[in-house]
Order: structure tokens, then sequence, then C-alpha cells
């Protein structure tokens, strides 16, 4: 495949597009899917042949990825197949609205199926999500008619592997997985790695409850992580890739090992690619069900076929990883921003976002909110502005109490910090964290001391019991929350549990471990009235907790909190 | 050391399956997971005898077989109920009242979650987000995924199965 080959191909992607009068797009990502959106696609595609003949106008009903409001599904958009940016979206679409979506082609919009969500996609920039809901993820060729692998063919071609690393660091990308580390300097540990046989691994475990980011860009655009790995591969000196996915998406499996045999197909992966002596190949490993491979050092044991229990670090794995051999491990996230930015340029990136956290970061809005989906905002963006703009705020006039960040490893906040712009260190001040791009709203139904029990026992089945403080701590803390909940705990209880805090963050092997005190920590500091309640009054707010909730006027005036 | 690979356990053909992912990966031992995920999902379990087949085709010391098997969720080392009720127990199914969902099941099949009903034919099972949070709380019944789930529209479903021993 050479760069006028792929040009190519783009163009006559685009002809079949634009041979077409219209064009019908049909959600089938995971969300819309279980409405039955593929029976649905079905039904749209013959009434479109059978409307055909008698108006006169070619239609293309397509399968897309994810269109992110997924509470709203079944999502349909529609419109004129030469201008994209001026479809119109419909929500709730069921069979019997078929006939009346068909015929309103060319004229006047189905008002009643309109969603009218500018406010959700005002604010939005999509790159990691820019070919989602808009091309089939089955067909490589649409991938390619919107710019896909140019930008590998560009570092193949045009720009020595030291180069690629140059542009990633330049860019500012940090790893979206949680940490935020940044990915060039990554990349250019493993390149500078001794060893004959090196690695790039795709971070597809996706294990933190609430959060499907990666998900659906696998299953909503798989070449551009396909890509995104390749050029890695490049760049570190790698000809040999793993994509770890966990086993509780099967659709993203199908699609990534359909995807894989295209990309072969054509020449992208394999040998001699691009007609360059670069060779490399991606295999999929499915995971089995442990949060704890999500760790790039239990992830690695997985892979090797071993229990999924993390190892010290160092070494890196960047210097000792999988076989022992230097291994790029990255998040799904971090790869799908890769191509963009080598074709686009580090310079374009890097204007995106705050001095520290450059780019987007797809969130998943899930909990207490309107709008509930997938947004991509560009770093810096104020909590409330998410929350209350583009996720329309908290429904049935119920009142906004705090929003998870970070799934178990991450925080509560609370209003008060609303207007804090997103990014690494901004989160991680208030006591949370990036994470992976879980937000979690929750309103004055959910009872915060509750919620920290729910984590805690989250970490508590999770650890995978290699270390101590961790398989022994978090079960200890676990304990003291269900009797704080209960309305059984004393004060001793709590100063207990805020030692143990402290000795689970600072002895654990792990991130997991080290950082599972966090929620009780974030909602010990923004709702400790909460837990005194609970301990004093036998009292829950929230009226969720064993112990019950007390009418007002049995609270002492005093005590009684705003 | 004798390593020819053992014979098949039996003559179900699913064995064939089994032995197809093991060859495709070269009996390397690191295709342990791989090889446990297609009995898995060929047998519906993992039995004594599967775990033994298989660590002894890829000489894999047994404790390591039975650790890697017992160390993941995915893999149950009991056969399932004719039907399985799965509730997501992830945080955004959480938040949307999941927790109601799962005790009226418990309270409905009179067992706790993780368990089958004693004729066989209910498994209540708990699942650690199913990646369709935008549509908590989701329950899977059998393998089909249901979002925004009201326990009525739950309950109706385990009738429906009940009724249909
Ligand atoms: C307990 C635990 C769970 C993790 N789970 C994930 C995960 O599900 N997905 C992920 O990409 N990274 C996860 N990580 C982070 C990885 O260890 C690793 O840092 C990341 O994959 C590196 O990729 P990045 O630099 O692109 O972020 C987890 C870390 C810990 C400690
Ligand atoms: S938390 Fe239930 S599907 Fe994600």
């Amino acid at each position: 495949m050479t760069s006028e080959e792929l040009l190519q191909i783009a163009e006559e992607a685009n002809a079949d597009r634009e041979a077409s009068d219209f064009e019908v797009n049909v959600c089938v990502a995971l969300g819309c899917l279980s409405q039955h959106s593929d029976k649905l696609k079905d039904t749209l595609t013959a009434e479109a042949a059978a409307a055909s003949p008698r108006t006169g106008k070619r239609c293309h009903v397509r399968g897309t990825g994810c269109m992110g409001l997924c509470a709203a599904g079944p999502l349909v958009r529609v419109g004129s197949a030469a201008d994209a940016g001026a479809q119109t979206l419909y929500a709730g679409v069921r069979e019997g609205d078929v006939k009346a979506l068909i015929e309103s082609l060319g004229g006047k919009p189905v008002e009643r199926l309109t969603a009218h969500l500018d406010q959700y996609f005002r604010g939005q920039i999509p790159i990691v999500l820019e070919n989602s809901g808009y091309i089939d993820p089955e067909k490589i060729d649409e991938y390619i008619g919107r710019d896909g692998y140019q930008a590998l063919i560009k570092a193949l071609t045009e720009m020595s592997p030291q180069t690629v690393i140059e542009q990633i660091s330049k860019s500012g990308l940090r790893g979206r997985g949680g940490g935020g580390y940044p990915t060039g300097l990554k990349w250019s540990t493993v390149a500078k790695a001794v060893g004959a046989q090196k690695y790039v691994i795709c971070n597809a475990d996706e294990g933190d409850p609430g959060a499907f980011m990666d998900r659906s860009v696998l299953e909503s655009d798989p070449q551009r992580v396909i890509e995104g790995m390749a050029i890695a591969g490049y760049a570190v000196g790698a000809s040999k890739g793993y994509i770890y996915v966990r086993a509780e998406y099967p659709l993203a499996v199908t699609r990534m090992t359909s995807s894989l045999r295209d990309a072969r197909r054509r020449g992208l992966l394999g040998n001699n690619i691009c007609g360059t002596t670069f060779a490399f190949d991606i295999e999929i490993r499915l995971g089995a069900g442990a949060f704890v491979c999500g760790e790039e050092t239990a992830l690695i044991a997985s892979i090797e076929g071993l229990r999924g229990q993390p190892r010290p670090r160092p070494p890196y794995p960047a210097v000792s990883g999988l076989w022992g051999s230097p291994t790029l491990i990255n998040n799904v996230e971090t790869f799908a921003n890769v191509a963009p930015i080598i074709r686009k340029g580090a310079e374009w990136y890097a204007s995106i976002g705050t001095e520290k956290s450059k780019g987007t970061k797809v969130f998943a809005l899930t909990g207490k909110i309107t709008n509930t989906g997938l947004v991509e905002i560009p770093m810096g963006m104020p909590l409330r502005e998410i929350i209350f703009g583009i996720g329309g705020g908290v429904p049935n006039g119920r009142k906004f109490k705090a929003v998870q960040t970070g799934g178990p490893s991450g925080g509560c906040i609370p209003e008060e910090h609303l207007d804090l712009p997103i990014s690494y260190e901004a989160l991680i001040d208030v006591g949370s964290m990036m994470g992976s791009g879980g937000m979690i709203v929750m309103d004055d139904t959910s009872c915060m001391v509750n919620v920290a029990r729910f984590f805690m026992e989250f970490c508590m089945t999770e650890s995978c019991g290699k270390c101590i403080p961790c398989r022994a701590g978090t079960a200890q803390m676990y304990q003291l929350l269900t009797k704080i909940c209960d309305g059984k705990a004393s004060h001793a209880d709590l100063d207990l549990l805020i030692d143990l805090c402290d000795v689970v963050k600072n002895t654990s092997l792990c991130g997991l471990g080290m950082t599972a005190p966090n929620p009780v920590l974030s909602t010990l500091r923004y709702f400790k009235h909460e837990y005194m309640e609970h301990i004093d009054h036998q009292h829950c707010r929230a009226g969720v907790c064993a112990c019950g909730s007390k009418p007002l006027s049995e609270l002492s005036q005093a005590e009684v909190p705003a | 050391m004798n390593l020819a690979p053992p014979p098949l356990p039996s003559d179900d053909k699913r064995w064939k399956i089994v032995n197809g992912t093991m060859r495709r990966h070269g009996f390397a031992r690191h295709a342990l997971i791989e090889t446990l995920h297609t009995v898995q999902s060929s047998f519906g379990f993992l039995d004594d005898v599967a775990i033994r087949f298989v660590a002894q085709s890829l000489h894999v010391p047994l404790s390591q077989a039975f650790g890697v098997a017992t160390f993941y969720n995915h893999f149950s080392l009991k056969p399932a109920g004719k039907h399985t009720c799965t509730i997501c127990l992830g945080t955004a199914c959480y938040i949307k009242g999941a927790d109601r969902l799962m005790a009226e099941a418990e309270k409905r099949l009179k067992i706790k979650a993780g368990h089958t009903t004693p004729d066989g034919n209910i498994s209540l099972m708990t699942a650690r987000c199913v990646g369709a949070c935008g549509r908590a709380p989701v329950i899977l019944e059998d393998s089909e995924l249901l979002g925004l789930v009201e326990p009525g529209v739950m309950l109706e479903q385990l009738e429906r199965w009940a009724a249909h021993d």
C-alpha cells in the first residue's frame, strides 16, 4: 500500500458515499443494539429500497458506532450524504417510525423524533470520537475515506521512529488509562531499551465500573486503535502487539477480530507494511473478569497465562515486560489519539487543553444526569459546564450532591468544586483523580458513606490477595464502613478507619491497594457530617442505609446540618 | 518425561474444539487462559476433568491450572442453570438502584447471588459493569442485554422462566 493507493481507496469510498442522495445512519453499538437497532436498520433498509423507485431518491442505510447519547437510543442520524454536518439526529426511533422517517428525506425533519441537543454537543471537540457514528466500524474503507491510515503511511515513509516519538512528546499527550504518564516519554524509554523482541500492548481491560469509553471506541472505530498501535510499534521498534480486552465486551472482540483481518488483507498489518521493511501484527487476548488485570504488570502476567497478580516495579514493563522483553503498554484512548497527532501535527494537538493536560478527554457521563452517554471535551473545561451544560443537570428536580471520578481509585467531588477546570493535577488536588473517564453524578438520594462502602466492597473482592495490607486492610475497612452504615459504629471505629486508610495507602504493592482508601478519604473530606450522623444519631439522610433515617425533629437542633 | 499429549477425556466433540485452541497456540504454556476460555464457552463451566486435561496437554503444573481457574471470575467451576439472570452491580447501576433489583430477585428466587435454584432452572449472577452504563440499571437475561430495567420487568421474566419448566 502506497499513499497513492490509499488515496484511491479513500476516493472510491467517498464516491460510494456521495453516490447516494441521502444517508440513514443507525447506531449499532452496544447501547442501541440492546434495543434491537440491528432489526431497525434492516427495516429501514427495506423501506428505503421500497420507496426509492417511487421517490427517485437514492438512500444508503448504514450501521455505525456510538453517537454518544446512549440513554436516548435507538439513535438514527439522517440527511444529505454530501454534508454529514447538517444531518438530523433522531432519538428513541421505533419500527413504527420507519415510514415517516424515510418519507421525510429531503423534506422537513420528523419533529416528534428530533433530538434537540444543541446544548449536548456544544463545547465538545471530537478527536478520539471523530468517526464514531459516522462510519461503519466493520468497513475499513470507510475509515480510510475519513483520512484513516494516512498517519501510518506518513510515519513509515516520511518520518524516522525518533521523529514520531518527538511529535508525540511535543503534543503533550498523556496516558488516558488513569495515571497520566507522558506518552512520548514512555515511548522513548521503550525505544531506547535493549532487546531483540519488543512488544506493544493495548490495555482494553476497562475495569472501572461505570466507564465505557474504551468499549465504545473499540466497537465504533476499531481501525483507529490498530493504526495507533502500528505507529507505536514502528516508533519503539516492536513487531508484535496484543490487545487485552475484557471478556465482558463480546461485541468489541468480534469487531476487533474482523478489523484485524481487514487490516491484514489491506497490507496495513503483516510484513513489509506499505512497501517498507516494517513488520507488525496484533493478536487479541481475552481478559477473564479480574479488575486487577488492568494494572500493567498483572495484565502482562495474564497474557503469559498466569494468575493476574501484579509485581513490584521497577523494573517497569518498558524495560522488562512481557516475557522479560521491553514492552510498551498504553490505554485504548491513548492509542486512539496517535493517528490524529501524526496527521495534523503536535502543535495542533497541544493547542487544545491546559498547560499540563493537553488535548481532549472522553468521559462516560452516567448516574443521576439528564443526558447520559459519552462526551469528548477539551481538557480545562469546568466540571460544572460538563454536568449542567452538556449533561443537562440532575433530573427529576433533585439536588446535585457529588460527582464521582476515577472509579474505585477516585473520589467524590462536591458542589463547591464544580468550577474546577478538568485536568490531571486539578482532580488530584481535590482528592479525586482523572481515572479512565467514568463520571458518575449523584443526587441527594445517594448516601456518601454507602457509596464509600460500595467502592470498598469492590476493592475487597477484587484484591488479588498477594500483599497483606490490601487483602486484609480492605476487608477490615469494609467491615468498619458496614458498621457505620448500620448505625453501630463508635468514634473509635472511625479513628481506626482513618488509620487504616493511611496504612493501606502507603504500604500496598500496586495501585489497587494504594488508591483503595481514596473514596473513603474524599467522602470524609467533604461529607464528614454524613459519617457523624450515622454514628451519633443512627441517621442516614438519604434513607438508604440499614440504620434508617430519622425525622428531622428527632435530631437535636444544633446538629441538623444545613 | 512423556511429552505426548494425553488422549481426549471422551469422544464428546467439544474436546476437539478445546484441542484446536491449544494446537493453534502450539501447545504453549501461555495458552492456558485462552484454552480455559474455550472450555468455558463450550461446556459452560470448568470441571476437574477439563482442568486436568488442559494442564496435562500444556505441561502446566496442576497447581497453576487450578490457580488460574479459581482466580478469574469469568471461569466457573459449577454448571449454571438452564437460564441465567445477571444483574450488573457496577457503579452506574448501583447509583440507579441495582441493589433493589438484586433484593427483589433474591426474594423471588429464594437464593443468594451466585447460586442456582435447586431445580437447576435459574442462576442468579452479578456483573461488574457490562459497559452499557448509559442505560443503567442493566441486566442480562441469558445473554440478552436489557437496559433501564424496572423491578417489575425483571420479575416478569423470572416468572416466565419458572413457568416454562
Ligand atoms: C488496579 C488498577 C487497574 C487499572 N485498570 C486499568 C484499565 O482498566 N485500563 C487502563 O488502560 N489502565 C488501567 N490501569 C493503569 C495501567 O496500569 C497502566 O498504567 C495504563 O494501562 C498505561 O497506559 P496509559 O499510559 O496509556 O494510561 C490500572 C491500574 C491499576 C493500578
Ligand atoms: S455499571 Fe452497570 S453497565 Fe456499567
